[in-house]
């Protein structure tokens, strides 16, 4: 064999090995990439195990301290360690009911708009101009509440209502007492307006999912705008609705520091809505760091279990919702 | 006639609702520009160079917001490079090993749960696992914090943007001989590269103006600390702080704070947006 042809043997034998060496690598690669990404995958579910398996742990001295009490009494006092939820888990709840009663309305009446009425032209800017009051930090919602929008409610809106409300039974009650200006309602008011973007975005979403041709029928049969939105949309997008509503709930019950300046931070359950109270995030922003002994801690980090839960279990529903919605369009 | 009647109602029904419905985009609007204006309005004013070079002072002395302004800026990147790459990881299994598989589908509906679940719950969880056994208050505790509210914004848009690259790009890759995770690194991210970067710019945005998880976790510093290990100030806990507090001069430094967090945010929020036109209208 001549010199040449031993070395162009040899160079294959070496571009074979440097082939399944480069082959080796890139199997060891792969594998390593697709374990390093079910391994993230699978640790955003141990996140929120761990989160709640935290909360149960934390919780579990006030668990046993208080039992069942912990969510059927009203009183707070950390000097005789005594905890009951009841005025924390009122407030939460009646701050997002305003909210919604409030928010969702209005919410529909602007997707409707952008939907409906604005000229294509508009729709991007005034579109997003909602979305942008959803990146408002919510410490700002916070500090406009306390400095701005309560001395304003303070001035008008709770005098209005105290006065025209007075002598009506059950209303009375419902705004009774002097106008502090924070309070429940405040707070309530505050929520609204930092849900409408959410809500607006999903049934805007939704919204535009309604096949035109259908609306076009209607339009076709001499329907007014507000009847194929009454009678085509809103009937097509229901499901749509209910899910981005339901996620808007899930926001305003945990939302925390808007709440925490203008609710007043009063640990009792008062029929007024013009009344200070606290919810469940407000209370713990501003009791966790000061808390001192093992059962305060415990009871804090319960309400926080309580919170929790109620927002999973809405946010869980809401996300079903929108699923079988996205399933739907899909087939 | 009668029927002329009844038409002109529903003409008029349809369009009282319609007013209904402007009057309720004015309404959510008018509140955009209250708020920004009550910023400037209260703000501008305090906006001096002494903002950005002078500590936190004590009450009833000048002073500006630099180390909160500083630790805002470590609590963002701690939390942006810890809770990035966990969160790019996932949606790429989710996207390309996964697909309409039973974990992604799980994966997915408990990462939407995380996305909108009450931030001050992630604080009070890296408390109990990090705070707690520590024994102190510290910043990697607030970035792991701020990280918990990165992964599942990263998580959604990495998927989400990854679904977008057509999949003949991939077999092109593959007849090419490139094995998955060279197809993944060099074609679908580079794909998807807009709508990644806007994910975690939004994810920024979001964590900016966090408070509620920093409360227990970094706490708060009324001096200049670089230390980690330490608790550290962050601008929406001073702002906090200073906002409720007694004093003038404090809440000023509180508003002039709330105007570069909102500004900051917003603008973050916006190129955000004008990233994913340009990504999506390639």
């Amino acid at each position: 064999m001549t010199e040449a042809a031993l070395r162009s043997v040899d160079q294959t034998r070496v571009a074979e090995q440097s082939r399944s060496g480069a082959l080796r690598r890139f199997i060891i690669r792969d594998a390593t990439f697709r374990w390093a990404t079910l391994i993230a995958a699978v640790g955003v579910l141990l996140l929120l195990g761990g989160v709640i398996l935290s909360l149960v742990i934390g919780s579990l001295p006030a668990m046993r301290a208080f039992g069942i009490d912990f969510l059927t009494t009203q009183i707070w006092n950390p000097v005789t360690e005594k905890f009951g939820a009841v005025a924390p888990i009122y407030g939460t709840v009646v701050t997002s009911l305003i909210a919604m009663i409030i928010g969702v309305p209005v919410s529909l009446g602007i997707a409707i708009f952008l939907t409906e009425l604005c000229p294509y032209s508009l729709r991007r800017p005034i579109g997003t101009a909602i979305e942008l009051l959803a990146g408002i930090p919510s410490i700002i919602y916070g500090i406009w509440g306390l400095f701005v929008f309560a001395p304003f409610l303070q001035a008008t809106l709770q005098p209005l209502l105290i006065n025209s409300f007075a002598n009506v039974p059950v209303l009375s009650s419902l705004f009774a007492g002097p106008p502090y200006g924070i309070g429940i309602l405040t707070a309530g008011l505050i929520l609204a307006i930092m849900v409408l973007p959410f809500i607006t975005a999903i049934t805007r979403d939704v919204f535009l999912t309604v096949p035109v041709v259908t609306k076009e029928a209607a339009y076709g049969l001499g329907c007014t705008t507000w009847e194929v939105v009454r009678k085509i949309v809103i009937p097509y997008t229901r499901v749509g609705i209910t899910g981005g509503v339901m996620l808007g709930l899930g926001r305003a019950l945990g939302e925390t520091m808007a709440v925490t300046f203008v609710i007043g931070n009063a640990h009792r359950v008062a029929p007024s809505l013009i009344a200070p109270g606290t919810t469940i995030s407000a209370t713990i922003a501003n009791e966790f760091t000061e808390a001192v002994g093992d059962l305060y801690t415990s009871s804090l980090i319960e309400l926080g279990l309580v919170l929790f839960v109620i927002t999973f279990v809405i946010l869980l529903a809401a996300r079903l919702l929108l699923l079988r919605l996205e399933r739907r369009a899909g087939t | 006639m009668k029927s002329m009647a009844l038409y002109a109602r529903r003409r008029r029904w349809s369009s009282v609702v319609m007013g209904l419905s402007v009057a309720a985009t004015a309404f959510g609007a008018a509140w955009l520009i209250a708020i920004l204006g009550t910023l400037i309005w209260n703000g501008v004013g305090g906006l001096t160079p002494s903002v950005f070079t002078s500590m936190t002072p004590p009450p009833g002395s000048a002073g500006g917001l630099a180390n909160a302004l500083v630790g805002s800026l470590i609590l963002t990147v701690m939390g942006v490079v810890i809770g990035t790459p966990i969160g790019l990881l996932a949606g790429t299994y989710m996207a390309e090993y996964g697909r309409q598989t039973w974990l992604t589908e799980v994966v997915r509906l408990v990462n939407d749960v995380l996305l909108s679940a009450p931030s001050i719950v992630i604080g009070l969880f890296v408390y109990q696992i990090i705070v707690a056994p520590m024994g102190h208050f510290s910043a990697w505790a607030g970035g792991v914090a701020l990280a918990m509210l990165v992964i599942p914004v990263v998580v959604r848009t990495t998927e989400n943007m990854l679904l977008l690259v057509p999949n003949s790009l991939r077999e092109a890759a593959a007849a090419l001989g490139a094995p998955r995770s060279t197809i993944i690194a060099r074609v679908a991210y580079r794909a998807a590269r807009a709508g990644i970067v806007t994910g975690v710019l939004l994810a920024v945005a979001r964590v900016t103006g966090e408070t509620a998880p920093l409360l227990f976790t970094a706490l708060n510093n009324q001096f200049w600390s670089l230390n980690p290990n330490a608790p550290m100030a962050s601008l929406p806990v001073t702002i906090f702080q200073f906002a409720l507090s007694p004093y003038a001069d404090w809440q000023r430094l509180a508003w002039t704070g709330a105007l570069i967090v909102t500004f900051a945010v917003l603008t973050l929020n916006i190129v955000a947006r004008l990233l994913s036109n340009i990504g999506t209208s390639k």
